[in-house]
């Protein structure tokens, strides 16, 4: 029997979400009708484009991987009552670290370099999501204000390092040379060189694997750790938590290393798995869309998998929308994006009060 | 002999279908991330586009890049639906292009500010520092202080190629001269941010500077504004910007992408498109410098017999402008 005030389970991990989506695309194609489009065409365009092919899914994965890193980066740090807002720079720090390793370690292996420009991206981002940690555990800097202003310093940095280090000279493009030793091949790829079958062109590579492997490993040091109970206890109660013995300092320096860490394997999808090169502002605005993912997703790995997919088909349903209709330019799929994040993320708790009345007066 | 009969019809055959297919044959275009209403590069190619279509009445397909994955997307998807030739607005899309045109070596490709070296790639590349070179000269003899400032976009080989081109104009025209150089920023918002571009702007004209060439898309705009409201003479660059404030825009330095896009295009629908490097520079007005009713007033007859001479030296070869870009150097500063 319930307590009073309490939802059953499938209605807060189903039912309100499920809720939410609806009301927003229903918002979402009032916006398309306003610009003179038809909007079921226009959602079974987004869907079709998504879903409908392996080229869609191909693409929907690929942008999903993303997110799925960046969503348990943000997601590992609000457990701990941190708001890492940093993601993006972190990500974009990352990969100088899996450039620098897969240009500089090209006479290795495949399989050495690969695991150690992983390890290179996952330690440069670590880097810099400790450095706000410390700033926080050490001089009170607020976590949101230095991972913002971080967020700059990396876009700063890492144009200066492709500027003065990476690019060749003579080359117009700002970017490194291509990354052959680290490459981590797509699916298109493998299919066409081990197994003779054509698969059509996406970037969806070996990487996704990955997301999977670290959505369980999160899953597993937060449920499952001594490290996990002590991230939680100190979100859930600081000050709970400090008469516990837990050391607040040492706790947020580390989340924040994890979280960093987390944001900065996006940069092995994108560096070492599509484009094969350190190009500027690769990262996309996928740290920003981390923050929406982990919200939607209730800060768990299974959620922010989901969210991380349901992002991915918003992108590649909205790429495809593009196309197939130009009125409808990509600022307008940013509006609907940005509406699936306003229901989903910011008003998660408008329909509650609403269904908590209707299910207890159907129990009185 | 019934051999060479099928062959001939097989090939007559094959011929009239590529003739077919030409005919349908739609041009696209890519846009950067800029989007294609930056006022400056990308919008010069959409107007190139409208007037292509507009002449032709032929519709072209059109995509505006969101982010890093899109680029080959966008070109690969207006390749799947037979689109030729498609052009790929700014050097970014290089890597894009290069793939896509392996895989579709029928279709033809552009790019500008880029070469991509495939037989059905046209590389299109302005010799930049060639206009900035003139413009330069320009601002030195217009200058009343001799210091003149350079605002330039995101901080990029391109932009600092414009930068060392103006800088050797101010310089050849004026030894003793002094040239403020800034960069808005490092990231793609320096190309869209009016407000720091004045403040720059701003600042270079509190250190003397009253000659300001801007080559900053959309951030220019604040560029032209400042100094306009700070009694300074601007510089603008891409499109002929002089009319945007009349009688305080001493001239643009023109990059005519529009040019050729319209080109591309039209070179496609009549069958004349061909692969290969095209630089246009002063010799092919590829580049240069605005002259009109609203800029007149401000160019003395000594100035443009200057400018035009340095035009003239260029195009024969007396002047070497150098590239900043050739060895990521620049003689003067």
């Amino acid at each position: 029997m319930a307590v009073r005030g309490d939802l059953p389970g499938w209605v807060d991990v189903g039912l309100i979400p499920l809720l939410n989506l609806v009301v927003a695309l229903i918002v979402a194609g009032l916006v398309v009708l306003i610009i003179g489009e038809n909007p079921l065409e226009a959602m079974w365009i987004m869907l079709k484009g998504a879903v409908g092919s392996i080229k869609g899914w191909g693409y929907l994965l690929y942008y999903a991987t993303n997110f799925t890193f960046t969503g348990l980066a943000v997601a590992v740090a609000f457990h701990a009552g941190l708001f890492n807002i940093g993601g993006e720079g972190q990500a974009y720090i990352a990969g100088v670290g899996a450039a620098a390793a897969g240009l500089g370690l090209e006479f290795l292996p495949w399989p050495i370099v690969i695991p150690l420009a992983i390890l290179a991206s996952v330690a440069f981002g670590a880097f810099w999501g400790w450095v706000p940690g410390v700033l926080q555990a050490k001089r009170g800097s607020h976590i949101v204000i230095t991972t913002i202003m971080f967020n700059f310093i990396a876009a700063s940095l890492v144009g200066y390092c492709i500027n003065y280090w990476f690019r060749p000279v003579g080359k117009m493009a700002v970017e490194s040379r291509e990354i052959t030793g680290a490459y981590i091949m797509s699916f298109r790829e493998v299919a066409r060189d081990f197994f003779g079958v054509r698969l059509p062109s996406t970037p969806l590579n070996f990487t996704v694997f990955l997301a999977v492997i670290v959505a369980i490993a999160v899953w597993y040091l937060l449920w499952r750790t001594k490290l996990g109970y002590e991230i939680r206890a100190f979100g859930a109660n600081p000050d709970a938590a400090v008469y516990a013995g837990i050391k607040p300092d040492r706790i947020i320096m580390i989340t924040m290393a994890i979280s960093g860490g987390l944001a900065g394997l996006m940069a092995v999808n994108e560096i070492l798995g599509v484009q094969h090169r350190l190009v500027l502002e690769f990262a996309g605005g996928a740290g920003f869309v981390g923050i929406a993912v982990a919200l939607m997703g209730r800060s768990h790995p299974v959620g922010v998998v989901l969210a991380a997919m349901l992002f991915g088909l918003l992108y590649q349903g909205g790429s495809e929308l593009s196309f197939a209709k130009p009125e409808i330019n990509r600022d307008m799929i940013v509006v609907i994006q940005g509406l699936v994040i306003l229901f989903m993320g910011a008003l998660e708790y408008a329909f509650r009060p609403w269904l908590e009345a209707l299910f207890f007066r159907a129990e009185d | 002999m019934l051999r060479r009969t099928l062959l001939s019809a097989v090939a007559a055959l094959a011929l009239s279908a590529t003739a077919a297919l030409a005919a349908d044959d739609k041009p696209a275009i890519v846009f950067d991330i800029g989007g294609k209403f930056d006022k400056s590069f990308n919008e010069s190619m959409f107007n190139g586009s409208e007037k292509f279509k507009a002449e032709s009445g032929i519709a072209y397909g059109e995509f505006e890049i969101a982010n890093e994955a899109q680029r080959e997307q966008a070109i690969r998807n207006f390749a799947d639906q037979g689109y030729s030739p498609i052009i790929a607005a700014g050097f970014a899309q290089a890597a894009a292009v290069e793939k896509v045109a392996k895989e579709y070596p029928d279709l033809k490709f552009a790019i500008v500010d880029m070469v991509v070296d495939l037989p059905n790639v046209q590389s299109i590349v302005f010799n930049e520092h060639e206009g900035s070179y003139l413009v330069g000269v320009m601002a030195a003899m217009a200058s009343k202080s001799g210091k003149v400032g350079f605002v330039g976009g995101m901080d990029i080989p391109l932009i600092r190629k414009f930068a060392c081109g103006y800088a050797q104009g101010v310089k050849a025209a004026k030894p003793d001269a002094t040239i403020f150089q800034n960069m808005t920023g490092d990231t793609g918002a320096a190309w869209n941010d009016p407000v720091k571009g004045g403040e720059i702007t701003k600042g270079q004209m509190a250190q003397g500077a009253d000659v300001i060439y801007a080559a900053a898309g959309a951030t220019g705009l604040g560029v032209l504004q400042a100094a306009a409201d700070g009694g300074a003479l601007s510089i603008g660059v891409d499109a002929n910007q002089n009319h945007l404030h009349p009688g305080k825009v001493l001239t643009s330095m023109l990059k005519r992408v529009d040019v050729a896009v319209y080109n591309v295009m039209k070179a496609g629908k009549d069958g004349t498109f061909k692969g290969g490097i095209l630089a246009l520079g002063l010799k092919e007005d590829g580049v240069g410098y605005a002259m009109d009713d609203n800029n007149k007033p401000l160019v003395t007859a000594e100035m443009q017999a200057a400018v035009e001479k340095a035009k003239a030296d260029i195009i024969a070869g007396t002047i070497k402008v150098h590239d900043y870009t050739a060895d990521n150097t620049c003689p003067v500063q």
